[in-house]
């Protein structure tokens, strides 16, 4: 008598997948951002919602940082730093993400509605 | 003077849940030799015996077999009435409750995977309950939930197959029955 994988085992094995995936993007997948802030040298020099298209200017010591945000989601458009990390970062939209520019000190950083906890604040 | 003389006559099954549990105590200590990459993942090898035990004997003596091991484990283990051994033995309760239930779902269609599964997942949400609501209450221990969940899925999966695989060999009966 075979008493392998019956149609229910199957089932289940499914069924604790999907649970598995939805236990991943409850807890990993993160929040929308619905705030960000942005530092330059480590100060804060702006902190609004994500609501409006706009853009940023800011300057640090290599020259100007541009940051656009559209559509909830907000990236460094330009950057004087020579590896262009940020630049190349492209757009982040879940809260807790962020985007540094080092060379020119400039940060810009989402926010949820809950702060996630990080290896820093936990 | 007369010695008064205790007897507890041990019935046919007592002897058996007894030998069973041995065999599931076995299992735990040697697991718990095994290097775990994160505290409180373990395959959980134990509980195939549980599942032989239900399919076999049903739910009571698979209840006897599961609890007498994770007493008899924590004293060998020396963790008796610590954290962990409350882990392990709510684990083992809330796996016998769904154990319980899955053992109405009809047979031919679910067999020991399914209920290795169930028995996984409730085993993990009952220790992550416990240390969420009693030992950490921080949300940074729900972090872990999804890697928890996937190991218990893993686990009960093989663990499952196994139980098939020892229960399709009626000739060599990995539990032999005699006296």
């Amino acid at each position: 008598m075979n008493r392998g994988l019956k149609a229910g085992d199957w089932l289940a094995i499914l069924a604790g997948m999907m649970l598995v995936a939805y236990l991943f993007l409850t807890f990993w997948g993160g929040s929308k951002g619905t705030s960000l802030i942005i530092r330059s040298g480590g100060k804060i020099v702006e902190e609004t919602d994500l609501t409006r298209n706009r853009n940023f200017e800011i300057s640090g010591p290599l020259g100007t940082t541009l940051i656009t945000v559209e559509n909830h989601r907000v990236r460094v458009a330009s950057d004087p730093s020579p590896r262009q990390y940020c630049v190349k970062q492209g757009w982040i939209s879940r809260a807790g993400e962020a985007a540094l520019c080092l060379p020119n000190q400039v940060s810009v950083e989402l926010l949820g509605a809950a702060r996630h906890y990080d290896s820093l604040s936990y | 003077m007369t010695h008064s003389v205790i007897k507890l006559p041990a019935s046919q099954e007592d002897h058996r849940i007894a030998r069973m549990a041995a065999f599931a105590i076995g299992l735990s200590l040697a697991e718990a030799a095994l290097p775990s990459p994160l505290p409180g993942i373990k395959p959980g090898l134990a509980n195939i015996i549980t599942l032989l035990v239900l399919q076999r004997f049903g739910w009571r003596a698979a209840a006897w077999v599961s609890l007498l091991r994770v007493m008899a484990g924590s004293l060998l283990l020396g963790t008796f009435l610590t954290p962990g051994f409350v882990l392990s033995f709510s684990g083992a309760l809330i796996s016998l409750l769904v154990l319980g239930a899955a053992c109405k779902l009809p047979s031919d269609t679910f067999g020991p995977v399914t209920h290795s599964i169930l028995a996984a997942f409730a085993h993990i949400a009952a220790q992550l309950g416990v240390v969420y609501f009693w030992l950490i209450p921080h949300a940074g221990v729900l972090y872990l939930a999804p890697v928890f969940a996937a190991a218990a899925l893993l686990f009960g999966i093989v663990n499952g197959l196994i139980a098939v695989r020892l229960l399709d060999e009626p000739r060599h009966p990995p539990l032999p029955i005699q006296t």
